[in-house]
């Protein structure tokens, strides 16, 4: 059970969207997202949408493996739909005891419900076509400005690779843990939320002592191999800005400038 | 040929546990000077100081008293730490808490990114190191999806980029099965011959010692023997008190000549062992 865990998952491929440079990407989901929130009317929900599918079509990702990544989030669509959909003061259309739909709520609704599945497939597009190394090699270079106001930019990136290295890890050594709790007889399928919420402390504990003794020899072995910090540290694949970059980051810039503008103008 | 690694007198306490309030010696003056190519084996009951010594050859742990040098560098001087650590490399016992990337060649290349080395080259040696252990068609794979053997040759392969002189192996092969561990022996065999690095192996496993060039054997905190390993096995009384067994073949060997036969307890693989059970029948 704990396997269907699609956090931040990769499908390798060999597309353009895949070959463009991490840093170019990140900064073209951040533009998208930005556009998402200005976004009004239907053209610039459709410039924003077009663009999603573009992007797709491109990278070759699967549209199944896309909208199952809106799985986890189904939850909140539905209920911020139905929120917007009642609460929205305005002209009542339907009238449902005290319940009320207005036009305007219609409207509302439909526009969280797309902003957010747009935002949720936009985001996953990014992790389905960047490898976690270079998505934290991108993050690492494009925060490094912050680095003059003493951020520890690399730190946090090491941290952030590591973090996705030990998850495989983690959940396997959490199911051996399952196992040998339900040996000696625990249960962690019966009983209400609390009974079960208290069911998973003797893993938990265990989890967590075994996590700290891991860190504790990773932090060794890695100063055996000579870790000292960020400082003088080159990369197996350096990251390089192609002429492509630039151009496909003016382009998404030009579209999402578009899409903005578009948004305020109630278009 | 001159000394890879030296200690002298070399003393080191763990800090005080917080049953007794007494602080454990783990080492009370070792001297041991390791040649150069040469294949060592560590052997020691556990809490004998065996690990302790090995973590004390790469300024990982530092001398509380007496000195450890590494080709001459002392390795209580922080300016040499990198250079130390990069002649010694060291492996552990637990491939998954080692292993950094996931990636396999991105795990590989990590020492060699640490070292500030220049782009190209580190792809030669990550491509080198891979090749000598045996992992280049790994090259892509993730790391947790790979057997203990193979994750601890990709340890070694992590060590053999910083092109060491020497790899310690802490127990590396402790919580492998037995084709993982014949897997990895036999890696750094291999890289112990063609590629002349000298190798310190850190064991409980008799057999490991077998084909070594030397033995040490280590006893509450002390040397207790040194020697080719024919001779330290030999004394099996000795090894035994220290809470050591011997291997298989030595044991036998030990148990006929208590019978009364005349056999030299130095045959220690099995055929050697068989070829001198035959010849004392014959006679």
């Amino acid at each position: 059970m704990l396997k269907d865990i699609t956090l931040g998952q990769y499908f390798p491929g060999d597309t353009p969207a895949h070959r463009l440079d991490p840093r170019t990407k990140l900064l073209l989901v951040v533009m998208y997202i930005v556009a998402l929130f200005c976004a009004k009317g239907v053209f610039s929900y459709g410039l924003t949408a077009l663009t999603l599918i573009l992007c797709v079509r491109v990278s070759r990702v699967g549209w199944k493996q896309l909208l199952r990544g809106l799985k986890p989030v189904l939850f909140i669509v539905v209920f911020t739909g139905l929120l917007n959909m009642f609460v929205t003061p305005g002209d009542p259309l339907v009238q449902l005891g005290f319940l009320q739909i207005t036009g305007q709520g219609l409207i509302n609704a439909v526009r969280m419900v797309l902003r957010i599945m747009l935002l949720v497939m936009g985001t996953f597009l990014l992790t389905y076509t960047t490898s976690p190394i270079s998505l934290t090699d991108g993050l690492e270079r494009l925060m490094n400005p912050l680095k003059k106001i003493r951020v520890p930019v690399h730190e946090l990136a090491m941290v952030m690779s590591i973090a996705l290295r030990f998850i495989p890890t983690l959940i396997e050594e959490t199911d051996k843990i399952m196992s040998a709790q339900r040996a000696r007889g625990a249960d962690f399928e019966s009983g209400n939320l609390l009974e079960r919420a208290k069911a998973m402390l003797p893993i938990l504990v265990p989890l967590f002592v075994s996590a700290f003794r891991r860190a504790d020899e990773l932090a060794v072995a890695m100063e055996c191999r000579c870790y000292h910090g960020g400082e003088g540290r080159t990369k197996l694949r350096a990251l390089q800005y192609r002429p492509s970059d630039a151009t496909v980051l003016f382009a998404g810039a030009a579209v999402m400038t578009a899409a903005v503008v578009l948004g305020r103008f109630g278009l | 040929m001159s000394n890879i690694i030296e200690t002298k007198e070399l003393t080191y306490a763990y800090a005080m546990s917080e049953e007794d309030g007494r602080a454990t010696v783990a080492l009370r003056g070792v001297d041991v000077a390791i040649r150069k190519g040469a294949f060592v084996v560590v052997l020691g009951h556990n809490g004998s100081g065996k690990s302790t010594l090995a973590k004390t050859f790469n300024a990982v742990l530092l001398p509380l008293g007496g000195n450890v040098y590494v080709e001459g560098m002392d390795t209580r001087d922080e300016e040499l730490l990198l250079e130390i650590r990069r002649r010694v490399g060291m492996v552990f016992q637990n491939p998954d808490n080692q292993i950094v990337a996931n990636v396999v060649e991105e795990d590989v290349a990590f020492a060699p990114e640490n070292l500030g080395v220049p782009s190209e080259e580190i792809r030669r040696r990550v491509d080198a190191a891979l090749e000598s252990v045996g992992m280049s068609e790994f090259v892509q794979h993730a790391p947790h999806l790979l057997s203990g053997g193979q994750k601890q040759r990709i340890a070694i392969a992590g060590v053999i980029a910083m092109e060491p002189d020497c790899i310690v192996l802490d127990e590396a092969t402790a919580m492998l099965d037995p084709v993982g561990r014949r897997e990895v022996l036999s890696t750094i065999h291999r890289l112990n011959r063609e590629k002349g690095i000298t190798v310190v192996l850190i064991t409980h496993h008799m057999d490991e010692a077998m084909e070594a060039d030397r033995v040490i054997v280590m006893d509450g905190g002390l040397v207790a023997m040194d020697g080719k390993p024919a001779e330290v096995f030999a004394e099996v009384d000795r090894l035994r008190s220290m809470g050591l067994t011997v291997p298989d073949t030595v044991s036998l060997l030990y148990e006929l000549r208590h019978d009364g036969w005349t056999v030299p307890l130095s045959a220690m693989s099995v055929e050697d062992c068989a070829e001198v059970i035959a010849a004392a029948w014959k006679k």
